[in-house]
């Protein structure tokens, strides 16, 4: 899948190095569309605020969920396009790549998604994904000074966030 | 293709981190003597656990989709036969059984034969009104309800009262579609 796909096409970046360090950033999001957590590792280009660029993302995720259950081949029963799903209805997207970058993709039926957005030729990060929701269960759900719904300031998570993504991208 | 969903929590229970039964069981025992001394009212004090048990099940249910592997139940049932079986199992350690369906599978029981929370406690003529664990309740609805699940738990039996079992009715009173959080305007 390419998007914003002009006439140039840009030179590939880099070839992923062996001392890691590839991840260019990381949201998560609530089921509120709240922006938990970002982070960021590598990312030289800003073009918008951080509250217009994670709305952006979150409008991204949310519509590419819908267009893939439309798309769905496999089931009879379909909504219209735009009509909110039931929880566990439809499927759902894992990972979309492009000339420049990969975006991985994890949503809980809880609502949490996770996503990883790396080098273009970083592999199926879906494992990854379960783990770093673990660490959030650990370091954040079960945080007593953490408050369900409000972004996340946890310098512990934050650090084995990034010890963590540093070994995987 | 995603692993299937595990049948029972044994695994889960084998492998997490555990407490002392007894310290767990004195320990709650203790909070709700401390909240009988607190709030004097019994019908405040089963509020408060519902409330307390609530305010678990919403971070519960994060560490219960990242341990079990549980993706998702296709209805109602299934997600009745996972809480007994894997969640019970793998929070408290024991499982229970779903039984009483409605017609329409939407309201069923829970009933537990065993319950770790009741251990060494008698209810005192005082406090006769006391749902003793109703914290329970207020974790499955808590959980239940991110995802997406609105529900209403209430004790039906309770051996503390004299009853032979322990049944908890969950009714499911909507699910709750997900929509775009965002107003276009905004």
């Amino acid at each position: 899948m390419q998007f914003f796909g002009g006439s140039e096409i840009s030179p590939s970046p880099p070839v992923p190095t062996a001392t890691g360090n590839n991840a260019h950033m990381m949201y998560v999001f609530n089921r509120n569309g709240v922006c938990l957590l970002y982070r960021e590792w590598n990312r030289p280009l800003h073009t918008l605020n951080p509250q217009q660029d994670h709305k952006l993302m979150f409008g991204l995720l949310f519509s590419l969920k819908s267009l893939t259950a439309k798309m769905d081949p496999t089931s009879a029963d379909k909504g219209n396009l735009g009509v909110p799903q039931l929880p566990g209805q439809g499927c759902s997207f894992h990972s979309f790549r492009t000339n420049t970058y990969k975006l991985s993709f994890m949503e809980t039926p809880s609502g949490i998604k996770i996503i990883l957005v790396t080098h273009p030729r970083t592999g199926d990060l879906r494992e990854p994904l379960k783990y770093i929701y673990n660490l959030y269960v650990e370091y954040v759900a079960k945080n007593p000074l953490y408050t369900p719904g409000t972004s996340i300031r946890c310098e512990l998570f934050n650090t084995a966030l990034d010890q963590y993504v540093r070994s995987i991208a | 293709m995603a692993p299937a969903a595990p049948r029972s929590g044994d695994a889960i229970f084998a492998s997490v981190e555990r407490v002392n039964a007894e310290l767990f069981t004195l320990t709650y025992g203790a909070i709700v003597r401390q909240l009988l001394t607190d709030l004097e009212e019994v019908e405040e004090v089963n509020k408060q656990l519902d409330q307390m048990g609530y305010n678990i099940g919403i971070r519960l249910i994060d560490e219960f989709l990242a341990k079990s592997n549980v993706s998702r139940c296709v209805d109602f049932k299934e997600t009745a036969e996972v809480i007994a079986k894997v969640g019970f199992k793998m929070f408290l350690g024991v499982t229970a059984s779903v039984t009483n369906w409605d017609a329409d599978g939407t309201c069923c029981s829970i009933v537990l034969e065993d319950n770790p929370l009741v251990d060494f406690v008698e209810l005192p003529d005082t406090c006769q009104g006391l749902y003793y664990c109703n914290i329970l309740s207020g974790v499955i609805r808590g959980a239940l309800e991110m995802v997406s699940m609105k529900t209403e738990v209430t004790w039906i039996r309770d051996v503390l009262r004299g009853d032979d079992a322990y049944e908890l009715q969950v009714k499911l009173l909507k699910q709750v579609p997900e929509e775009y959080p965002y107003k276009d305007d905004e």
